[in-house]
Formats: C-alpha cells, structure tokens, sequence
C-alpha cells in the first residue's frame, strides 16, 4: 500500500483530526499490549540482569553456536538434496511413459499431503530400528532422518513449482528446439529447465525459507540442533532456581526470524531484478510458499500473479 | 491392518482430535487474519505497522518455536492454568492468521479500482468501503490460497501431537511405542490425513462455485 490508498480519501481537515484521534488511540492500544507483555515478563523476572548474564558464559555461546551450525548443516544438506530430488520428480511426472509418470505421481501426491513430522517421525523409527544394519551411530539416525523427510517432502513441493515453471515456458520454445533435431533429454535440460528454474527462482527460495524453518521439527526427534540445544539449556540451566526460557527463546527466535528474512530478501531481490528484465518469460512472484505446500491442488498454485486470477 | 482394527478407539480419538484442533485454529485463523488484514489497509499508522510485524513476525518464525513459546512461556508467564489444546490452538491460530492475512490482503488488491472508488464518492468510510463492498468481492479470490493454507494448517497440527494434544501424530507415536510396525500406521495416518485434506479441498471447491458468480 503506498501513498494515497483507494480505499480511503485523501483526508479533509475533519477526517484528519479524526484520523488523528485513530492514530492516538490505535497506538495506545498497541502499546498497552505490548506493555502488558512487558510488564508480565517484568513481574516475573525475566528482565534481571542473572537471567541474562548467562549468555557472557563461553560455554552458553559455544553450544548455541554449534546448534546453529547444525541447523544449517541439515538446512545446506537438504536443500541441495530436495532440489536435485526436485527435478528428477518433475522431469519424471512430465515424461511419456506412463509407469515413470505415474511412479512420480504417487510419490508427490503421498509425502505432499502427509505432514512433514510425521514422515520424519517414522523414517527415524525405521533408521533407528535398523541402526546397526545401517551402520549408523551416535545422533546420525537422527540427522538422516530430518534430512531425508526435509528432503522427500520439499523435493516434492519443488517438483510442483519447477513443473509449474516448465509449463509456463511457451510452446514455440519446444517446438522450435524439436525442429532443430533436439532430442528429448536435450529440450529439457538445455531448453526447458534453465527457463523454467529463472521463472521460478523466487518461489524456489521461498520453498528454501520454508525448508529453513522446518529443520526445527529435529527438536521432536531430539535432534541437537539450534532449537532443541536452546530447549535443553533453558532447563538446565537454572537462575535463581527457575529455569531460563525466556532469554533462550526470545535469542533462538532472533536467530530464526534473521535467517528467514535474509533468506525471503533474497528472493524478492531476484523477483525485482527478474522483473526489471525484459526478455524471457515473467518471473514468479516471491513469497506465498504457503500456496505450494498445498496437498491437492494439481494446477500451479504459485505461480499465478494474485492480480492475473481476475 | 490388525494394528488398526486393534486400536480403533485410539485411532479415532486421534482422527477427532485433528479434526477438532484444526477446525478451532481454523476458526481464530480467519478471524484475526481478516482483522489484521484491515488493519494492514487502514489509515491509521500505528495499526499499519502492528500489521506488518505481526506478519513479519510470525511468517518467519519456525511454528516448532512458536509452540515452545505457548507451551512454556505463555504459562509461566501471562495466563497459567490454560490446556495444552487451548495453548496449541493459539499458536496454530496465530501462527496461520500471518498466511490468511497477507492471502485476504493480495484479495483486497485485485478488487477493481472503480470498486472502492465509487464506494468514496458515495460517502462510504472506510471501514464502510471494506466491509460492504471490498471484502465481500475479495471472498472470491482469497478462497483458493484459503484452502491451502487450510490444508497447510491440518498437516501442521501434527505438530501439537509432540506436545501432548491428542490427534493422529500422537497416536502414530503410541502405537509405535508399543513396539508396531511403523509402515502400517504410516499408511493409516497418512490415509486419515488424505481424508481431510480431500474434505477441505472438496469444500473448498463447491464454496468457489456456490460464489462463482460472472462479474
């Protein structure tokens, strides 16, 4: 919303001083909410000094340091590896054999609609039952299982969106890589997917974001990364014989909240730089990675400009 | 198939407990989601920028987090003494009104201009302009991201399961506990799962034709 909206008039001196009035209440209310939750935190002691001192320990720092490079070790695994799973699903539902079309089908349909802990639930299960055949130890069960279910659930919502992003490469540009002899596999991976991986860059970043959060469901699997670490430290640490949830969550939550913004700035970077372009086809909008995670949806959720439904 | 016919009653639990968590955060959901998307739209400066952090705030935290926050500090902290399924249910809602409101804003703008334009030269407010002519014509483009965000929410309440709600995670979570094998239930709870997705979808979709109407 910039500037003068069509929703209200550019106010006269009436609706000023009433907009004023707005304005002043409007923000004593937000105040008081916010001084409400402070007051809380304040009446319960969250805002002494000990509470938070136990940050300056080295040992605090480096264990929270540690979870953070964990998160983004599963993050950087798992990103590489849905996006690869990605294409290989998207290529195999676009292809002309039907078993391949439908193998691909299937797979995305299943871990598009189960919820994501749950498939990481049952792969840990299943990896810790067969630990030894597996020749896994230690919290590798663990680690694997959050990587795995990170990857078949967002490789699957990826394929979604590269396949959106394929479909919306016109027509002549198959056609005309065909009437050049191209072979099948050619038309794909020099023709089809560079344009269809542009188009679709900020939806795939914002699947990214989503991957990027969703590594905290290791703390279900007590999986010692960022989130779980916190948890640990807040109760064992104890200041003034009461735990220190707070100071924990408000830090981890800092943390977070800084990598998915950094994350989606990117892709609204490249979204503007795409657009800024005048050749090629249109880029995806960035953000809404909401819409992809849909189960059932078989038309291209994302891509769809809001403003191009009307 | 013994491991289901065995624990019927369990399973059902679950199935109700799912049910009955996403519909409730459904519910808080839409109503602070279309709230805070008037906000976000509104003249007032104060309540544009609560808007824009709530939005901010809440779409980029992990929802594992969130839950931390409800289960551990919202009771120490502001109300003791609440259920784990009312706590669950106010950081699913919360945490899913981020999504409505930024679906029911991108709805406000793809009303028509001369909309909005003729509701001002009639003398309409705006809340008068949001409420009676804008909204009602948004309904109908904010109701497909809808059903996704809704289908997003019902695979997220598998979350609430890992602290202590009843609902389908948990059951898996039992069972396998007791020593079944895993890629049964799997495929059980996944089917229950289907079932509801396929229901909101389904909704969904004869909502969409029932205001399907020609502009």
């Amino acid at each position: 919303m910039s500037g003068a909206s069509v929703l209200y008039d550019v106010p006269g001196p009436k609706a000023k001083v009433r907009n004023r009035v707005y304005t002043v209440l409007g923000g004593l209310a937000v105040l008081a909410l916010i001084g409400f939750v402070v007051m809380r935190l304040n009446a319960t002691g969250q805002f002494e000094p000990e509470r938070w001192d136990i940050f300056n320990n080295a040992g605090v720092r480096t264990n929270i340091r540690n979870g953070l490079l964990t998160t983004l070790e599963v993050f950087a695994v798992a990103a590489v590896l849905s996006l690869v799973l990605g294409i290989l699903l998207a290529v195999g539902r676009l292809s002309d054999h039907k078993p391949v079309r439908w193998l691909a089908t299937g797979f995305i349909e299943l871990f598009r609609a189960v919820p994501l802990l749950i498939t990481i639930y049952v792969i840990w299960v299943l990896l810790l039952t067969n630990r030894d055949a597996l020749g896994l130890s230690g919290d590798q069960p663990q680690f694997w299982a959050l990587v795995i279910g990170l990857t078949v659930y967002n490789g699957s919502v990826q394929a979604e969106v590269l396949r959106a992003g394929i479909d919306s490469v016109p027509k002549g540009q198959r056609e005309a890589a065909y009437a050049l002899g191209m072979s099948k596999t050619q038309v794909m991976t020099t023709v089809l997917i560079p344009q269809a991986v542009r188009a679709m860059l900020p939806t795939i970043i914002s699947q990214l974001v989503v991957t990027l959060k969703d590594t905290s469901l290791g703390y279900i699997i007590t999986f010692e990364e960022l989130l779980y670490t916190a948890r640990l430290m807040s109760t064992n640490i104890l200041v003034n014989g009461e735990d220190t949830y707070v100071p924990f969550i408000i830090v981890t939550g800092s943390i977070y909240v800084a990598m998915c913004l950094a994350l989606s700035a990117l892709a609204n970077w490249i979204e503007r730089r795409g657009r800024r372009a005048k050749t090629g086809i249109g880029v995806a909008a960035a953000g809404e990675p909401v819409t992809a995670t849909d189960a059932l949806e078989t038309a291209p959720p994302a891509d769809v400009p809001a403003d191009a439904k009307d | 198939m013994n491991v289901l016919l065995d624990h019927l009653p369990a399973f059902r639990d679950g199935f109700l407990g799912t049910l009955a968590i996403t519909a409730a955060s459904a519910v808080i959901a839409l109503v602070l989601g279309v709230l805070i998307a008037g906000f976000r739209v509104s003249p007032i400066p104060p309540l544009r920028a609560f808007g824009t952090a709530w939005v901010t705030l809440l779409r980029n935290t992990p929802l594992t987090l969130l839950f931390l926050i409800a289960m551990f500090v919202v009771p120490q902290v502001l109300f003791k003494g609440l259920s784990p399924f009312m706590l669950a249910m106010l950081a699913l809602g919360f945490y899913t009104s981020s999504f409505v409101c930024e679906a029911v804003r991108s709805g406000i703008n793809t009303v028509p201009l001369g909309q909005a334009e003729a509701a001002r030269s009639l003398g309409m407010t705006f809340s008068q302009t949001l409420r009676l002519i804008v909204l009602p014509q948004a309904t109908r483009t904010v109701l497909p991201p809808l059903s996704s965000i809704f289908i997003a929410l019902t695979k997220n309440s598998a979350i609430a399961g890992a602290f202590s709600v009843t609902e389908l995670f948990g059951f898996a979570k039992l069972l396998s506990d007791q020593g079944y094998a895993i890629a049964w239930i799997f495929l059980w709870v996944a089917l229950a799962y289907l079932v509801i997705t396929f229901a909101i979808s389904g909704a969904f979709r004869l909502l969409e034709r029932r205001m399907g109407v020609a502009r």
